[in-house]
């Protein structure tokens, strides 16, 4: 096993050599981020050449095995990776569902020649996945899904309906969950399926939201022919497999808290609203709001910090990234009002060229959803008061 | 740093509360607010501390202390917090000591220092004036007289004023910014910048004619005074650090208690906290137990929370405290101080709401600590005094 400190040098060498300039500014919005696919056009060859770069090295899933596409480092060559990305301001290469939540749950749950065939095309940013979790009547209650999957020996026969499926208009594949069994109890009869979106039978409808227009769609499934090993685990053991993803999405949204504002917000105010002559901002009870507010958010982030701290002592909090979930989403939406608060009436605009488009607007009803999506506060809450506390109930 | 106790910093804590569970538990404290006791914590209590080197966590080795720091003086008042141990430990073994150690001249540190570790010697800080902590707005003067200072005016909340062998007192011996006037009730003038000129600390030995003192009994059955000073006279040598610089002495060595005090102000909140999950988990109403009920479990793991983030952003400043050379006012302090002080008022009321009658009666001891979190919350600053500091640190 090499020296880490050689690996830093060597690694930092590689990313000054082979990282496009292009690709060391800072993602701008939505547009500027790499998903993959077989539908994604490059904005640029930079962009392009970045995550062929990456990809040959499989560092676009550092701690993957080699075998399956991956850059097979160690945690910690690939926290130094990461340092080193960050030092020179290299952009992440590729964002996938496949790699946040579809690949771990292969990796553990997936037989051989499923990893052998998936793996490597998430890897590589060919395939792109979406999620098949939600429907209209199973949203919290994600169990009693009923989208049906009828076992025809060597396929299945796949009637129903998700909704919130983000992106499936732009994805390749998707991991999705069916209802396999109708006469057990509900948990116990779902099954986890990988299929390709051009089947026949599969539709998507984007969802406009009260924010305007969203990755979100509806996903249609209309007599959709699946092969037998596309079944991911055991028949009727997929909820297994969904609760393992769910953990992962949990953190990917937990960081939604933690991701600050370019400016702390109490300066931010003071420069947009102006002072007082003793320096104090000029909406006193508004400032008191923010003083609050940045207290709590330092406070959560060094919650944050700690419970890692813990974990790499091996005490680590189960069931913590409820908490971190749970007081995020209410941080982030706290957040934005204040924002609208600070910006009054400019702030309400929503088209203009100098809003640009109603940016901070559309943010501020987007983050109403924080608290909803990835599992609502109030089943946090509920994880939390069992889980942690151990108080009684199902 | 990791924001986790090291294993030291672990068993301090635990040994502090085993020993304060054994020796002092809450019918302790109802045994001596019945009593009417005069002094109002166990001097027996405060020795054993000394000779376990508790007092004397903050003194350096050289004067007989254990030359620790802010986040082992935490763990201590921790235990104290939850356990109620009624004690000196903040007035002297922390503000005292931090005072003395870092400003004192060398005949104050040989004097005083090994005394306050061998439990032999108490302070108290004689600071606020009014109902509102305000520490650089001050009416009490020190003027110069017969070679030393002549201290006129009046203090409150000087928490172990009656039994402090030495009280720190903060008075004016310069003007603040030329035109403001001191006037306590010019409510327009917040504590800015500039009113830290113009202050003198003086060490006043309690027995020094013209102190005259009023022991007060609080709400939480701990003991603090009002004390008027008349023509109180001292040498020139009582002065703590430079004359006129006493403002950023204050400004440190109040981060430092008031750092620790959010120690106890967690103690406090966990262990309502502990309680209370005890009791959703044990008592029966409408065939069940009550911690069945959503709501109930809602709120409780909210609290949880809240004491979670509180518990991380209190170690997080006395690790920075502990980290730094006494350097101006440090923001992560008032975060701390005010977010300790709202979570343990939400802790406690939720303690008394959740306990329902019986959390309301005194022979139930959940009252105790709802009582002990006002003056704690109150005293160096609540959270509105620290969220207003935490801005003007912060440039709005």
């Amino acid at each position: 096993m090499e020296d880490l400190e050689t690996f830093r040098q060597q690694t930092h060498a590689w990313l000054q050599d082979n990282c496009p300039p292009e690709m060391r500014q800072p993602v701008q919005d939505d547009e500027d981020i790499c998903w993959g696919g077989r539908k994604f056009r490059f904005r640029s060859e930079a962009q392009r050449q970045w995550l062929e770069r990456m990809a040959e090295r499989g560092w676009t899933v550092p701690e993957w095995p080699r075998e399956y596409g991956g850059g097979g480092l160690s945690r910690e060559q690939a926290k130094i990776l990461r340092e080193e990305m960050q030092r020179l301001g290299c952009r992440v290469p590729l964002q996938s569902f496949g790699i946040s939540m579809l690949g771990p749950a292969l990796l553990k749950y997936g037989s051989e020649a499923q990893k052998r065939e998936h793996l490597p095309k998430i890897a590589r940013g060919e395939i792109r996945w979406c999620q098949g979790y939600s429907e209209p009547n199973a949203g919290s209650d994600l169990a009693a899904l009923q989208t049906r999957a009828e076992d025809r020996g060597g396929h299945f026969v796949v009637n129903g309906q998700k909704i919130w499926t983000s992106y499936a208009n732009r994805a390749d594949w998707i991991f999705c969950l069916v209802r396999t069994d109708f006469s057990a109890q509900k948990h116990t009869g779902i099954s986890f399926l990988l299929f390709d979106m051009e089947t026949p039978g599969v539709t998507t409808r984007p969802i406009v939201l009260i924010s305007g227009k969203s990755p979100f769609c509806e996903t249609f499934f209309d007599d959709v022919v699946v092969p037998r090993d596309q079944l991911v685990g055991e028949l009727n053991g997929g909820w297994e497999i969904a609760k393992y993803l769910l953990t992962h999405e949990r953190d990917m949204i937990s960081a939604i808290g933690s991701r600050g504002f370019r400016q702390p917000l109490g300066r931010h105010a003071a420069k947009a609203i102006g002072t007082d002559a003793a320096g104090r901002l000029d909406e006193p009870m508004l400032r008191a709001q923010l003083a609050r507010f940045e207290i709590d958010e330092a406070a959560f982030g060094f919650a944050g910090e700690r419970v890692r701290d813990l974990a790499k002592q091996g005490e680590g909090i189960a069931a913590f990234s409820s908490v971190l979930k749970y007081y995020g989403a209410e941080l982030n939406k706290r957040r934005y009002e204040l924002l609208m608060s600070i910006g009054g009436s400019d702030a309400l605009e929503w088209e203009s060229e100098r809003s640009h488009q109603g940016a901070t607007a559309r943010a501020w009803l987007r983050t109403k959803a924080n608290s909803i999506e990835g599992g609502t506060s109030e089943v946090q809450l509920n994880i939390v008061a069992k889980r942690i506390l151990g108080l009684p109930g199902a | 740093m990791a924001i986790v106790l090291n294993d030291t910093q672990d068993m301090l804590r635990d040994s502090a509360l085993t020993f304060l569970r054994e020796n002092a538990p809450i019918s302790a404290l109802r045994a001596m607010r019945d009593s009417g006791d005069p002094v109002g914590f166990s001097r027996e209590l405060w020795q054993r501390f000394a000779d376990l080197g508790l007092a004397g966590v903050l003194v350096p080795e050289a004067y007989g202390g254990s030359g620790l720091g802010v986040v082992e003086a935490g763990v201590i008042m921790e235990a104290i917090g939850r356990t109620l141990a009624p004690s000196p430990f903040l007035s002297t073994a922390v503000i005292g000591a931090s005072l003395l150690t870092h400003y004192g001249s060398d005949a104050q540190r040989d004097a005083l220092l090994p005394a306050i570790a061998s439990g032999r010697h108490l302070t108290a800080l004689a600071l606020d004036e009014a109902g509102k902590h305000r520490p650089f707005r001050l009416a009490t003067r020190a003027t110069p007289h017969a070679g030393g200072y002549r201290i006129d005016g009046t203090k409150q909340l000087v928490v172990d004023g009656h039994v402090a062998d030495t009280l720190i007192v903060a008075a004016r011996t310069g003007d603040a910014r030329a035109g403001q006037a001191t006037n306590a009730a010019n409510a327009v003038n917040a504590a800015g910048a500039d009113d830290t000129q113009g202050i003198t600390l003086l060490l006043v030995p309690r027995a020094t004619p013209g102190v005259r003192i009023e022991r007060v009994v609080l709400a939480d059955a701990t003991q603090a005074t009002r004390i008027v000073f008349e023509g109180v006279q001292v040498p020139a040598d009582a002065v703590l650090g430079a004359v006129d610089g006493g403002g950023a002495l204050l400004e440190r060595a109040l981060d430092i208690g008031r750092a620790v005090l959010s120690s106890e102000l967690l103690g406090i909140a966990d262990e309502a906290f502990a309680r209370t999950l005890a009791y959703l988990k044990e008592r029966r109403q409408f065939g069940k137990i009550i911690g069945e009920f959503q709501a109930l479990q809602h709120r409780a793991a909210h609290l949880f929370t809240e004491l979670e983030l509180t518990r991380a952003i209190v170690l997080r400043c006395q690790q920075r405290l502990d980290e730094s050379a006494p350097d101006g006012p440090e923001p992560l302090v008032s975060a701390a101080k005010a977010r300790a002080g709202e979570t343990a008022t939400l802790a406690v009321q939720e303690g008394v709401q959740m306990h329902g009658g019986i959390g309301m009666t005194d022979e139930f001891e959940i009252g105790f600590f709802m009582k002990r979190a006002r003056t704690a919350q109150e005293w160096l600053g609540d959270a509105n005094f620290h969220a207003d500091r935490w801005a003007r640190l912060r440039g709005y």
